[in-house]
Parts: C-alpha cells; sequence; structure tokens
C-alpha cells in the first residue's frame, strides 16, 4: 500500500483547504503583535523531553514536526514534504523539505531527525509513541527512514508538533542530560515559523518572527507574547478589555459563557480533538466490594444522569462522551449504550447482582475521591444520584495533586473522578487505561480501575498494528463496544476546553492540536 | 547631640546581636519542622511531574526518584538537607531544575516591593481614616470608616482582587488586569517604573484592605483613648490649636500601638501576598510558593519558607526600630 503524497501538489491542496476552511475569503496581513496566554508557568520549552499543552504551545512555534494537521485529521506536509509507508508496514521514509535551516541558521537535516526520535524515544513519558522504532537509518541529508519491529500506525500523529518537534543535533546532542539540558529553557535553537525571545517563569514567553523560516512568506505574525495568567477570571477580564488577543484551554463554564456573550470575542470549542480531554467516572474493578460486578457499574452509570452534567453543571459547553476515544475522533463509535437515566433499571441491575436494600433502604456504602476541584460537582452529584437507589456514597477532596494521585495509583478507592487526555492517536492516550499489562502500582493514569479483559487485549494489540484505517476502525469499534458493556469506567463528557479570540485575529489555530500547532497562518487584521 | 546618638547606636548595636541569634534559630526550626510536615502528606514531587507530562511509566517515575534522592530514608534526607543549607546552599528545584536561590532571588525584588507598598499604604491610610474617626468617634464619618475597614477586612482578599479587577479594568478600564510590567515597553528606567507602579495599584489596594481595617480601628481606639488623658486637656488649656493638639500631642502618643501592630502583621501580609500575587500573576514569591506546595517541590518551599522567615524577622526588627525612633521610653528601658 503506497501513499506517496506529491510534494507541490499537496503543499497547494492543503495550503488552500487550510485558508478556505478557517477565513472565508480573508487576506492575511502582514506584523504585529498577538498577545495570548499560558494558564501556567511551563517547566522549560523543550516538548522532546517534557509533555503537556504548556509545553507544547510555544513549543510548536519554536520546533517543526515531520506533519500537521488541519481540523480533519488528514497528515499535511510540513517539515516533511513526503512520508511514505513500506508495502509490509515496518519502514517509514521521510523526506525533508529543501534549505529548511534552524533559528542559528544550521541547516536541517535527517541527522536532526533521527536525533530527535532518539531523544523523545529516551526521555518522553509516553513510551508507546516510538516504542517500536528499532533505528532511524539516514542514507541522504533529506531522507529518514524510520525501520520498526512492526506495524504502528500510531506513529502519523505522533510525527506533529506536540508529540515530535525536531531539535538541533548539534545544540542538544553535546552529552548533557536532555531533560536538565540549560538550553531547554533559555536561547532555545529551534526549526519553527518563531524564534526564543525571553522566557521569564510567572511572567511571560516571548517569541518573534523567524525571517528565514522554510515556508515562504510565512508566519505573518511579528511577535507572539504568552502571558502567563493563571487566574481564569483575570484572563476572562483581559480577553474582554482587549488586552489579551487570543486564550487557549479554557475550561470555567462561567468565565466561557461570559466571554461568549461578548460581541467582539468569539467562543469556541473546535480544536482539542487530538489532546482529547475526557471525564469519568472511574471504578475501582480489582477491589472485594461490589464494584468488581459489571452489573453494579452499570446500575451506577444508569444512575448518575449524564443530562444533568452536560447541562446544569457544564453548562451546555461539552460534548457528550460515550466512549474512552474523543467523540472528535474519526475512531470514535457512538451507537454504544449510553447509559441514560433510568432508575428502575439500575434498581434491578442491583438486585440481580445480589444487593438488597435494608430496612432502611441502602445496599451498600461506596467513597468517592476526587482530586480536581472541578470535579467536586459531579462528585457531589454523584452522592446525591445514588442515594436515589440505595447506594450511600461518602464523597472525599483532596485539594492537593500528589495526595489524591497516590491514593488512587495505588488502588486505595472505590470511585474516583478523572480527567484523562487521548493525546492523537489511541494508542498513545487510550490503550493505557485498558491495557492488563498495564496495571502499575504508583503510576497515575496507568489502568488503575485494575480492569482485566483477554479480549480487550487482543483487539488493542491488533488495532495498534493494523495499518489499513478501515479494518482498524472496525477493531475499535468492537473495543468501544466491550467496554461500554464492562464499563471499568463511566464516560460522561469531553473537558469543556474553548479556545477565545478576539474578532481581530484571523486563522485561529482550529485544527485538531488546538495552540499545539504551528501559529505561521495566524494574523492580526488591523 | 553626640551622646545620645551614640547611646542610640550602642543600643540598637545590641538588639541586633540579640534578635540575630533568635533569628538563627528560628530559621533551623522552620527548616526542620516544615521538611517534616511536608514528607508526611503521602505523595511526592514525582506525581505532579508525571501529571504535568499527561501521565509517565514506572521506570520513569523511578528514574526520577532515584536522580533526586528520594529513594532514601526521610531522616538521611533531612540530614543531607540541613547539612547543605548550613553551607548556603538551599539546593536545585525538582520542578524547574534550577537552583532555589537564584528562582528567590528573581522574585524577591516584587514580594518586597508588594509587601511594603501594601504595608506602607494600609498604614498612612490606617492612621488618617482612624485619626478622622478619633475626633468625631460617633460622627457619621467615624461609621463610615468603620463599616468600609470592616468590610475591607471581612472579605476573602482574592474576591477584593476581582471585584477590584471587574471594577478598574473591566468596566472603567483604567488599570492592567495581570503581571508586573507591560513588555511592550522599551524605554529606559523611568518608564518602565512607571509601568510597574501602574500595575502594582490593584495588587497593592487588595492585599493593603485587609490591613487597613486593623489600623484604622486600633488607631481610632488609642486615639480616643490618648484623647481623654490630661494631658491633652492640659495642651488644651494652655490655648493649643486643635490641630495641633490632635497630631504633635494625640497622634504622637496614640501612634507606638498602631506600629507594633504593623509589625506583628508581617507575617500575615506575606501570606496575603501569596493570594493576591495569584490574582493578579504578580511575579512574586507567592507565586511560586503556591505552585511548589502544590507541586510537592520540597527544596523550593523549604528555601521560600526560608526566605519568608528571614523577612518576617527584618521586617519586625525594622518595627522595633522603628518603635526605638517614635517612642524614646523604649530606647531608654532597654
Amino acid at each position: 500500500m503506497k501513499t506517496r503524497v506529491l510534494t507541490k501538489l499537496a503543499m497547494a491542496i492543503s495550503g488552500a483547504a487550510m485558508l478556505c476552511s478557517t477565513a472565508m475569503a480573508e487576506e492575511p496581513v502582514r506584523g504585529g503583535t498577538l498577545v495570548t496566554t499560558l494558564p501556567q508557568t511551563p517547566r522549560h520549552l523543550n516538548p522532546a523531553v517534557q509533555s503537556g499543552i504548556v509545553t507544547g504551545a510555544p513549543g510548536a512555534q519554536l520546533f517543526a514536526a515531520p506533519l500537521r494537521y488541519d481540523e480533519d485529521w488528514t497528515p499535511q506536509p510540513y517539515l516533511a514534504e513526503s512520508w511514505e509507508w513500506s508495502d509490509d508496514g515496518l519502514s517509514m521514509t521521510l523526506k525533508l523539505v529543501q534549505d529548511a535551516r534552524f533559528h542559528d541558521g544550521e541547516p536541517i537535516t535527517s541527522e536532526d531527525v533521527a536525533f530527535s526520535v532518539d531523544t523523545i524515544k529516551a526521555n518522553h513519558p509516553f513510551k508507546t509513541m516510538f516504542g517500536v522504532v528499532e533505528t532511524v537509518e539516514t542514507p541522504d541529508a533529506h531522507t529518514a527512514v524510520l525501520k520498526l519491529s512492526q506495524p504502528h500506525p500510531a506513529l502519523l500523529l505522533a510525527m506533529s508538533s506536540q508529540l515530535m518537534p525536531i531539535i538541533p543535533k548539534h545544540i542538544y546532542g553535546d552529552g548533557q542530560d536532555p531533560k536538565a539540558h540549560p538550553r531547554n529553557g533559555q536561547d532555545v535553537v529551534g526549526s519553527g515559523p518563531f524564534k526564543f525571545v525571553e522566557f521569564t517563569a510567572d511572567q511571560q514567553v516571548i517569541l518573534e518572527r523567524n525571517g528565514d523560516f522554510f515556508i515562504e512568506g510565512r508566519p505573518y505574525l511579528d511577535r507572539i507574547v504568552y502571558r502567563i495568567i493563571k487566574d481564569a477570571s483575570a484572563r476572562a477580564i483581559g480577553m474582554e478589555n482587549g488586552e489579551l488577543h487570543m486564550t487557549t484551554f479554557e475550561n470555567t463554564v462561567r468565565n466561557i459563557k461570559r466571554m461568549s456573550e461578548n460581541e467582539n470575542l468569539v467562543a469556541t470549542d473546535e480544536g482539542y480533538a487530538a489532546i482529547g480531554p475526557i471525564n469519568w467516572l472511574a471504578f475501582n474493578t480489582g477491589s472485594d466490594g461490589p464494584l468488581a460486578d459489571k452489573r453494579v457499574r452499570q446500575a451506577i452509570a444508569y444512575a448518575v444522569d449524564k443530562k444533568f452534567i452536560l447541562d446544569a453543571i457544564m453548562l451546555g459547553l461539552s460534548q457528550e462522551a460515550k466512549t474512552g476515544i474523543h467523540p472528535g475522533s474519526p475512531l470514535y463509535y457512538p451507537d454504544v449504550n449510553g447509559y441514560d437515566l433510568d432508575l428502575d433499571k439500575a434498581n434491578a441491575l442491583l438486585d440481580e447482582a445480589g444487593y438488597p436494600a435494608d430496612s432502611s433502604g441502602t445496599r451498600f456504602s461506596l467513597t468517592i475521591d476526587h482530586g480536581n476541584p472541578t470535579t467536586k460537582p459531579q462528585a457531589e452529584f454523584t452522592k446525591a444520584s445514588l442515594a436515589k437507589i440505595g447506594i450511600d456514597v461518602t464523597v472525599n477532596s483532596f485539594v492537593d495533586f500528589p495526595t489524591w494521585a497516590n491514593k488512587i495509583s495505588n488502588h486505595d478507592f472505590d470511585m474516583t473522578w478523572d480527567t484523562v487526555f487521548n493525546w492523537g492517536d489511541p494508542v498513545i492516550g487510550v490503550h493505557r487505561t485498558y491495557d492488563s499489562q498495564n496495571i502499575k502500582e504508583g503510576v497515575i493514569w496507568s489502568n488503575t480501575q485494575q480492569y482485566k479483559n483477554a479480549e480487550i487485549d487482543r483487539i488493542m494489540g491488533e488495532a495498534g498494528q493494523e495499518i489499513d484505517p478501515e479494518k482498524r476502525a472496525a477493531l475499535y469499534k468492537e473495543f468501544q463496544e466491550i467496554l461500554a458493556e464492562d464499563l471499568p469506567v463511566y464516560w460522561t463528557n469531553t473537558l469543556p476546553y474553548h479556545t477565545i479570540y478576539s474578532n481581530k485575529v484571523g486563522n485561529p489555530p482550529l485544527g485538531i492540536w488546538a495552540s499545539s500547532s504551528p501559529y505561521d497562518l495566524v494574523f492580526l487584521k488591523e | 547631640m553626640g551622646g545620645t546618638f551614640y547611646g542610640v547606636l550602642m543600643n540598637i548595636l545590641k538588639v541586633l546581636a540579640q534578635r540575630l541569634s533568635y533569628a538563627l534559630a528560628l530559621l533551623i526550626a522552620v527548616l526542620v519542622l516544615n521538611f517534616t510536615m511536608i514528607n508526611l502528606a503521602p505523595g511526592d514531587v514525582v506525581d505532579t511531574i508525571a501529571a504535568d507530562m499527561g501521565g509517565a511509566s514506572a521506570e520513569l517515575m523511578e528514574q526520577i526518584h532515584t536522580e533526586y534522592g528520594l529513594d532514601k530514608p526521610i531522616i538521611v534526607q533531612l540530614g543531607n538537607y540541613v547539612w547543605r543549607v548550613l553551607q548556603f546552599d538551599l539546593g536545585h528545584s525538582y520542578f524547574y531544575n534550577r537552583p532555589v536561590t537564584e528562582m528567590i532571588f528573581e522574585r524577591l525584588p516584587a514580594t518586597l516591593l508588594l509587601v511594603f507598598s501594601a504595608q506602607i499604604f494600609a498604614l498612612i491610610l490606617g492612621i488618617l481614616l482612624g485619626v478622622f474617626a478619633a475626633i468625631r468617634p460617633n460622627g457619621i464619618l467615624s461609621h463610615i470608616v468603620t463599616l468600609f475597614a470592616l468590610f475591607g477586612y471581612a472579605a476573602p482578599v482574592f474576591w477584593t482582587g476581582i471585584l477590584l479587577l471587574i471594577a478598574f479594568s473591566l468596566n472603567i478600564p483604567l488599570f492592567p488586569v495581570a503581571g508586573m510590567r507591560d513588555v511592550t515597553i522599551d524605554g529606559g528606567f523611568f518608564p518602565q517604573a512607571l509601568s510597574v507602579a501602574h500595575h502594582l495599584v490593584l495588587p497593592m489596594l487588595s492585599l493593603g484592605s485587609i490591613f487597613i481595617a486593623l489600623y484604622s480601628r486600633l488607631c481610632r481606639a488609642s486615639m480616643l483613648e490618648v484623647l481623654g488623658s490630661d494631658y491633652i486637656r492640659t495642651a488644651k488649656a494652655k490655648g493649643l490649636s486643635p490641630r495641633d493638639v490632635t497630631l504633635k500631642h494625640g497622634l504622637k502618643n496614640a501612634l507606638p500601638p498602631v506600629v507594633t501592630l504593623a509589625g506583628l502583621q508581617f507575617s500575615a501580609v506575606i501570606s496575603g501576598a501569596v493570594l493576591v500575587e495569584s490574582v493578579f500573576s504578580w511575579p512574586g514569591l507567592g507565586q511560586l510558593a503556591l505552585t511548589s506546595i502544590l507541586a510537592r517541590d520540597t527544596p523550593t518551599i523549604l528555601g521560600i519558607l526560608f526566605f519568608s522567615a528571614l523577612v518576617v524577622i527584618i521586617g519586625n526588627l525594622l518595627t522595633d526600630l522603628a518603635l526605638r525612633l517614635i517612642d524614646p521610653r523604649i530606647r531608654k528601658s532597654t
């Protein structure tokens, strides 16, 4: 199977597609300083050795990746002008664009690609991304061949800015530990559309236009200032009074509502499908208690009204999530049981599971923990809902993350509300929750539910290696059907992530990677 | 005059020496106690590093534990830490991977600016309001002052901050919403200083608002007490103007309790700064403290507590000296 992409044609089509889909007939203007936000201080700016959205956003401007994505999940050429699977799916050949240079003027070569893959593989927390890459061959300066031990379709999404920045070997290959390299946070030399100017913790990150960028005529902006503002209300006020042009990853629903009512601002939830944040109620299926029985888990799901969460807690700003794959993904399969409110069914299931109500109407008691303060309303709502079917719930709040994470990851819990991210391909962010091999004590966001199903393990193994998109989608359909029946977690909604931008901003980043995509097309109308 | 000056100087040096020995003992106690308390809580910085990365593998977490020496027994970690501090080394931040001292010195000026300006603002306004209220204790102005002061004292400082933001950044856009300076200003010292002052107004108002209440109430009470005393009656009888009586005889004697309270409140001002800095994105120690507490970044938390203790000690010392300047009785007694 060949998916050879012809350079020029693809560039022209993708460029045109991007322009048409975002800002109709709007002519981009050169110049201006975009003022945007980061909700917390990044540890540093090198996404090769640090995951997360606050490193990913400036990181995507500083470093280019082989591929980029707009809103429809189709890979587009970026630093790689073409990419090609071998027939057996065991090697991926990248052809780099000619004349691309790092910010210090050194050429970007296949050596740098090989070095970047090695560095990411050794240091990035997501081991499943490049774990199967055995070597990267460099037959010439502009050709890199990734040799795999098994077919690995997740590679395509992994080759985007958030996960595979191309970093200069002549800077980061000097023998120092890449995770603690002094150039990760200061004097960063990258390959992307913007160059490093300043990074001051708790204040700002300032980037300026790379005049020597490998895409002619871009970027349009002169500067990007990321102001680090932790308080969500302060960011909202800054948007309303015009101090800020754009803010991303906003998830406090009242602030989003307020900003969306401002006539100079546009609020949208487009752009978060690849990052894919999903809220769910997790069950400790490995406990000795009633939660080991899937009928009990189903009963709980029937009793917790998803509509209330979507309409009253999320104010209609988030989407319903019926499975562990984000609804924005092409692999999402919505025709599974969504467990809409049905107290009769819930009671019947609990009777059937052998938990009759005692004289006071109580069947059994459970605890629910929540670490993230934003999930407190869900936790309280769950307690009230489950009282209706005779389950007595105690809510435990944990203000600080490590305490909560420690309890959950050591399987010392009954239920918890949690938010987990897809991170592009299911192999990276979805499998970890359901893989019986990934029940790891002390590791948060591993399979902390202790869910074991050989059938699910088999499907994930196959789907992870299936290159044919249709066969792959079929495998994930089965995967989602089985999980919706077993219900190791009860998925309710996506996080209400929104991008809010002033109507002065042209081509806001609404592709699947939101602010972790290059801003070379963003411009300011004046 | 020379003799008195020498006497005051000796007196101050004696007090300084005594205070410094207390301070050293206090600082070590701060470190040991806090180290123990932080380590009593379950989980550690590796969990937050993992969270920051969106999840991590067991191997990576174990590797970080070993790198930071977190796999050693607590008592060994504590010993190592105190030994390093005694060599003036506050260590490396786990989370930011930078020397703690460097990060603290970067942020200390911002916090000092905020804390001192809020404290001075609250003192001046508090004393003024207190004096006015004391002149006519049952007048309408006195009641308004009391009401206003109690409101400032009762309202949570972050809430006051957000209200001020809504009023003076959004509805009447006079002040910027966040940060300490405008990054687009490139000018010399004066434009920069002006920009910082512009950014300082709202944080200073919100932090000061809690303490205005304290100072004005105390000043009012103290003034009332003084104004009822015999020497005031004498002063009035001598035919001094009401202004002179109130300010020279009244206020001067009413001031020491207010200054003492201001000194005692110093630690409260610093903890208030943590909240104010978060609301206004003021890049000081408070924000760093909040981040590192949530991240369980032990070396940074301890370093900040160490410096906060230092600032409180220095603040108290300054109060002591100020009292000596305004009240000759204290000068003579020690």
